[in-house]
């Protein structure tokens, strides 16, 4: 049963008065609770109306009745069905988990909370038990005894729970000796209850704003380019230099497309300064799109056709403007979608070019069929080839640490070029101890759509694992900026780190680059991207 | 502290805090398997970490000569982890009072052979005294949480704030702030 509990403040009589042996329940009969700060809104009745999706209305989890329609049972069935015959890896995972128990503790939901259906197994288990009481012959006739459960509204809340506490970001997998993607398992689950209803303001609201107008902050062209004409002023104070980006322009060589968390909020705003004074340096001959204005994408969090749908603009602008290849911004699930799910989308896209760096004519094999590189590349492969000139003592008052976005350095494998720039644009870098980056990075605890505000005691559970490990080195080496290339990274980090590591900002890869960036003709700079005062250059310190 | 009191409880330190820690870990209703309590790894187990070396710096300060007061890192890290754990704010804290029932469990036979029953309130005493100190941190983590909400939409609608030069301005919402247009 699910019930919501209030917060009471305890009463001085209760403090001596606790019981600290409380039963240990099986899972099944363990209910659901939701208490305020561990869940996010419920999606709004607009928002999925603008998306067509079903089920529309305005509704709280927080309430009984979740307003579910009529034989919602039936549609969750036959969406199993569906999706188990169209998806093999589904029907494969739903199969052969031995639980083994190797993927138990790895994720940072679990690791926060010691709650078992935290563990990616018992996650799984959640829709596992479902699949195998109406689609195994055991389940059918065997029931409980051999972990099949009827589907009811309590199991449809408990789903939205935990499929709504997992952040898709494949730890677990990483350990599991089967390959079992927890993530691809949260996916289907949320679709599935999407097929109800039942999706997250946070998700949904993001994803009706693109649909709309192209990014999920719903900004109109002419808040883009203003925005971005405010940074150039910046930049201009910065440098001395007057930055001229275009937009929309055809015949463009590139066209850029970056999360539009980079276009308004901070630190994200730093780092799209830092896009603006790379590509002004070379001289690229790139453009900036005020309709295909969000390389994230929320939809990828609802379902399979939201994300499609969402995607397909990159690929319309860029044929628009007859571009011959796409440079795509720092941004972490963005990534997992343009690498394993747009060429199968839309690709291979015949009209475009195979990337080739206008400075130092690498040609990005890699990137053959989607027609689409990462900035990480683009601008290692650039240091790499002595093309920029750097002064990495500007970052000097910077003791730096790299959090491996999970997207990136799992879903696509990006793990060096990072390091590389950062390597060469700081003298002062610390990794955080081996079992906590690359392949096993820790989440940020806000990811897939979970970097809501009102779950904020949520986001600081499952990104303590995180946050703990970047104490170790703020602790051992005085570390003082986690540096990331993802937009939820920045958007959530600083909440994280002002409470578990006060004193640690959070950076874009590329606004640490920026601030060594020596730029032809430039001031001399007295100030840092952040139009801060640059330690020992001469500013007002 | 009595000399008595502060060896006997020296003496079985290690008792003493395994038994406190197993007794934290119990009040983790949903760890029915017992991860909580493995220690080895502190990355692996970043809770337990925070448990176990947060007692053993709090057993500490409470048998050594210093002064109590409320900055004490250790007892500073166990409750920022509870204080976003899902327990009541009692249930947060309680953990404070486990070591009076471990203290005296363990070292009953001892206490009622040297009749130091007076030093044993002294002791409880400075055990409450510390449970004040954790609560007033346990307050102001929860009032962290509110001002991380407010703090991150300032930073998401930085730009437009400049822009109106509303940035050291922006009055303090009391409600729940909620703007599904800020999103990255
Ligand atoms: S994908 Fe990540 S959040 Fe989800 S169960 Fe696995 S480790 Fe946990
Ligand atoms: S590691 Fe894989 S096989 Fe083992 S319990 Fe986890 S999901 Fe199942």
């Amino acid at each position: 049963m699910a019930k919501v509990e209030k917060v009471k403040t305890p009463k001085p009589e209760e403090l001596s008065n606790i019981s600290y042996h409380p039963p240990a329940t099986d899972w099944m009969d363990t209910p659901t609770e939701f208490k305020p700060g561990t869940y996010c809104w419920g999606a709004k009745e607009k928002d999925l109306i603008t998306l067509g999706l079903p089920n529309p209305r305005q509704w709280s989890p927080a309430d009984e009745d979740w307003k579910v329609p009529e034989g919602w049972e039936t549609t969750i069935l036959d969406g199993i069905a569906e999706r188990l015959s169209k998806y093999r890896s589904f029907k494969v995972f739903m199969d052969i988990c031995v639980r083994c128990g190797a993927c138990a503790d790895k994720c940072h939901f679990y690791i926060a909370t010691g709650d078992p259906k935290n563990m990616p197994v018992l996650r799984a288990e959640l829709l596992r038990s479902v699949y195998k009481k109406y689609f195994t012959k055991s389940g059918k006739f065997l029931g409980r005894l051999a972990g099949a459960r009827e589907l009811d509204m309590d199991v449809l809340k408990e789903w939205w729970s935990y499929f709504f506490q997992c952040t898709e970001c494949r730890r677990c997998s990483v350990f599991c000796p089967y390959g079992i993607d927890q993530a691809e398992v949260t996916i289907i689950g949320r679709e599935l209850l999407n097929l109800v209803g039942l999706n997250i303001d946070w998700i949904s609201g993001p994803a009706a704003a693109c649909y709309m107008k192209g990014n999920h902050l719903g900004l109109e062209p002419h808040a883009i380019t203003g925005n971005i004409e405010t940074m150039c002023d910046d930049i201009e104070e910065i440098t001395g230099i007057r930055v001229n980006p275009t937009f929309n322009r055809k015949g463009a060589e590139i066209l850029f497309v970056t999360p539009s968390g980079d276009f308004l909020g901070e630190p994200g705003i730093y780092t799209c300064m830092g896009y603006l004074m790379l590509f002004h340096e070379l001289g690229l001959d790139y453009t900036w799109s005020t309709y295909a204005s969000e390389g994230g994408n929320f939809g990828f969090f609802t379902s399979n056709d939201t994300a499609k749908r969402l995607n397909y603009k990159i690929y319309a602008e860029a044929k628009r403007l007859g571009v011959k290849y796409i440079i795509g911004g720092e941004c972490g699930h963005m990534w997992r979608v343009l690498n394993q799910y747009m060429d199968t989308w839309h690709g291979p896209a015949d009209f475009l070019e195979v990337p080739v760096s206008p400075i130092t004519g690498t040609r990005f094999e890699n990137a053959k069929s989607t027609k689409m590189i990462h900035i990480s590349e683009f601008t290692a492969d650039l240091i790499k080839h002595n093309k920029l000139k750097l002064d990495p003592s500007r970052n000097d008052h910077l003791k730096v640490t790299y959090h491996d976005s999970c997207n990136p350095s799992r879903g696509m494998g990006l793990l060096e070029e990072p390091r590389y720039i950062i390597k060469s644009v700081c003298n002062n870098f610390y990794e955080m101890p081996e079992n906590t980056i690359r392949e096993k990075t820790f989440c940020c605890g806000s990811g897939s759509g979970l970097n809501a505000s009102e779950n904020m005691e949520q986001r600081m559970r499952g990104g303590f694992p995180r946050a703990n490990a970047v104490r170790y080195v703020q602790e051992k080496h005085g570390v003082n900026m986690l540096a990331n290339i993802c937009a939820v990274d920045r958007a959530a980090f600083p909440a994280l780190m002002d409470y578990w590591c006060p004193g640690v900002g959070v950076t874009g890869t590329t606004e640490l680059l920026a601030n060594a960036l020596v730029m032809k003709g430039e001031i001399r700079r007295t100030l840092d991207i952040r139009l801060q005062d640059l330690p020992g250059k001469g500013g007002n310190e | 502290m009595d000399i008595k009191l502060k060896d006997l409880i020296e003496g079985k330190r290690s008792v003493i805090l395994e038994r406190w820690f197993d007794a934290i870990i119990e009040t983790y209703p949903t760890d029915a398997t017992g991860f909580l309590k493995k220690k080895q790894d502190r990355f692996a187990n970043p809770v337990g970490h925070a448990i176990s070396k947060g007692t053993e710096g709090i057993l500490e300060v409470l048998v050594g000569e210093k002064e109590l007061t409320e900055d004490l890192p250790f007892l500073n890290d166990i409750i920022k982890v509870r204080a976003i754990q899902d327990f009541t704010p009692s249930k947060a804290i309680s953990f404070v009072f486990l070591l009076k029932t471990v203290v005296r469990e363990t070292l009953e036979k001892e206490i009622r052979q040297n009749q130091i029953y007076d030093a044993l309130l002294r002791f409880e005493s400075k055990i409450d005294d510390l449970a004040l100190f954790a609560f007033n941190i346990y307050v102001k983590c929860r009032e962290q949480i509110y001002e991380l909400k407010t703090d991150e939409l300032k930073r998401m609608t930085y730009t437009l704030l400049k822009k109106a030069n509303l940035m050291y301005e922006i009055p303090v919402p009391e409600f729940e702030i909620k703007d599904p247009n800020c999103n990255t």
